[in-house]
């Protein structure tokens, strides 16, 4: 059953450099399951009515979720290889960061599995988004919405710019460097990240004493969840406070900025339109 | 007596201002002081008097309030294996701490967390004397401890697995292991008050532990209450460790080591011990918090890790040798 999994990739890869929809592929799966947040909301934008059975809890969180709306109409899933194989899906869609041993479990059992890798920049997300035509076997539909996508995107690039400094501060004080879609997205807005300059391409743990010594133009920071954690008490730390005060403060929603999907549009709107304020302040 | 308080205070002042200049960022050490107490209205002010400043001070309350809590159980079980990391008062006191962070007190009520810790840390306290009794054996008190230090573990874990956040989970290691990364002059103000008020409490009992040296009776006869000793203790305790535990987390094994390397300075004798051992603490937690930042600054190295590197074998040792000795 294996083998037929890795030909099914290949076929997929094979439709890629081929023409799309008329190709060697049988036909498109009918009853397909997602695990993985970013997979999901790919899988909402592309797939076919009816095509697309459940998608995962996390989906329907509107914290982390840009289509919790959207997810109300499909069954969710916790992700457990028993209720997935219960659902008896003709495809499993997951992400690099799922469980192998759910993808592991699945592939025995005989259910195709797709892996999708995470994104990492916006061109990323244009292949993500290829990739889930193909799999899906909606291509056009697919290719509607890199288009759309790549036309907003431009829009964004033409505009000249500054280059603000900009700090992205999470829990536990994480920061996003240039490498990755948290660090593309500042790049796309506008900001320079002061991550990169602080040793972190990819991404780590910034002291706040590093952050406050860098004097960033703009900081921006994640929202802290209703139910409290220690690990979020360091975005209410007095530097950070006073880092809010003396520059620009953006905020940064887990729904728009972690999943490669089109919906980092807003991420970059958000982050564009707050260097204009700080252009428009003359800082 | 007076000289190994001056050489202990001389210690911790030279530890403190090392604390003060090293950091990830790099400052310099006259610059860095400079800023502390001329304010420049820039990062580096910032920098010093919410950052560093806190995480000194801390170091030094905390460290004083476990060596002083470590010394005064040692002094009243007469037992040199009574440390509260050991013996489960600081894993009730953290269960305590998440308890009121996670019902949503502690952010809606001024000193809900700190008191929390303190209720938490009596009530371990309590069932560790209850059970060991008054005059513990090593087997009694130590396996107390360890049923409510799982008790207490295992109650904190669940109680973070089941919050709806996301990264509550991992905090369990923070919780267990204690740490002095990022916190701020408020979490001073929340730990100081109680702190003070245990460490008065500890004091008093120099003493009545110097009497009780000399057998219960001949205490009584020369006037301890021995009931009231008992409570003092018990509330001491719970306030200082509850207190330092709400704002660092569980740090183990300063209570263990402190009290034992300097017991032969002080003639054996508990009271003085006491302070021997407060300054001691402050000693021991401001050396690892600031070898945590030397050596691996880039991964927020627990302060629980590196006491226990340290105290473990010694506490390994004690046991060997309560042991040799037919306790």
């Amino acid at each position: 059953m294996r083998v037929f999994v890795l030909n099914f990739k290949s076929i997929v890869i094979a439709g890629l450099v081929a023409t799309g929809p008329a190709m060697g592929l049988a036909e498109a799966p009918k009853r397909v399951v997602s695990v993985n947040l970013c997979t999901d909301q790919l899988a909402m934008l592309v797939a076919g009515p009816a095509q697309l059975y459940s998608v995962s809890e996390l989906a329907f969180d509107p914290r982390g979720s840009a289509m919790a709306e959207q997810a109300k109409t499909y069954v969710p899933n916790g992700g457990f290889a028993e209720e997935i194989y219960l659902m008896q899906p003709d495809l499993v869609i997951a992400g690099s960061f799922s469980t192998p041993a759910t993808t592991a479990m699945l592939r025995r059992l005989g259910v195709p599995v797709v892996v999708f890798d995470y994104a990492s920049s916006l061109a990323d997300i244009r292949d993500r988004l290829v990739q889930m035509g193909d799999v899906l076997g909606q291509p056009e539909r697919a290719q509607m919405i890199v288009a759309d996508f790549d036309a907003q995107l431009a829009a964004f690039q033409t505009e000249a710019t500054t280059n603000p400094r900009a700090a992205l501060y999470q829990a536990n004080g994480y920061t996003s460097g240039d490498s990755t879609l948290a660090g593309q997205i500042l790049i796309a807005a506008g900001f320079e990240n002061i991550a990169t300059e602080a040793g972190f391409p990819y991404g780590g743990f910034l002291p706040l004493e590093v952050l406050a010594m860098s004097q960033p133009d703009a900081i921006i920071t994640s929202n802290p969840d209703a139910a409290r954690s220690r690990a979020e008490e360091i975005l209410s730390h007095p530097v950070v406070e006073a880092l809010r005060e003396t520059t620009g403060a953006g905020w940064f929603s887990d729904r728009d900025w972690v999943c490669g999907t089109p919906f980092v549009l807003n991420a970059i709107a958000a982050t564009a339109k707050l260097r204009r304020q700080l252009e428009g302040d003359g800082s | 007596m007076t000289r190994l308080m001056a050489v202990l205070t001389a210690l911790m002042a030279l530890l403190f201002s090392a604390a003060l200049v090293l950091g990830p960022a790099d400052i310099g050490p006259v610059e860095s002081l400079r800023a502390l107490i001329v304010d420049d209205g820039g990062a580096l002010t910032l920098v010093m008097r919410e950052i560093r400043l806190p995480r000194a001070i801390l170091a030094v309350l905390i460290g004083a309030s476990l060596g002083m809590a470590g010394a005064a159980m040692q002094g009243y079980l007469r037992n040199p294996l009574a440390d509260p990391g050991l013996i489960g008062v600081s894993g009730s006191a953290a269960f305590g701490a998440v308890l009121s962070i996670q019902t949503g007190v502690a952010a809606t009520v001024a000193f809900a967390l700190p008191l929390s810790a303190l209720t938490g840390a009596l009530v371990g306290v309590f069932l560790v004397l209850a059970l060991a009794g008054p005059r513990g054996s090593s087997l009694t008190l130590i396996l107390a401890g360890i049923a409510i230090s799982a008790l207490a573990a295992a109650l904190t874990s669940l109680t973070l697995n089941l919050s709806p956040n996301p990264f509550a989970a991992s905090e369990i290691v923070f919780w267990m292991m204690g740490s002095l990364a990022d916190r701020s002059m408020t979490h001073v103000w929340i730990a100081w008050p109680l702190i003070a008020l245990g460490g008065v409490l500890l004091a008093s009992l120099a003493r009545g532990l110097d009497a009780l040296t000399l057998g219960e009776d001949a205490a009584e006869a020369m006037g301890i209450s021995l009931k009231r000793l008992r409570l003092t203790l018990v509330f001491g305790t719970a306030a200082v460790v509850g207190a330092s535990t709400a704002v660092a987390g569980a740090i183990g094994f300063i209570g263990l080591v402190v009290p034992h390397i300097l017991r032969p300075f002080v003639g054996a004798k508990p009271g003085q011990l006491l302070w021997a051992s407060a300054l001691g603490g402050a000693i021991m937690l401001l050396v690892a918090d600031i070898a945590v930042r030397v050596v691996l600054p880039s991964r927020d190295l627990k302060l629980g890790v590196l006491t226990a590197l340290v105290g473990a074998p010694l506490f390994l040792h004690l046991i060997y040798k309560t042991r040799k000795e037919g306790l």
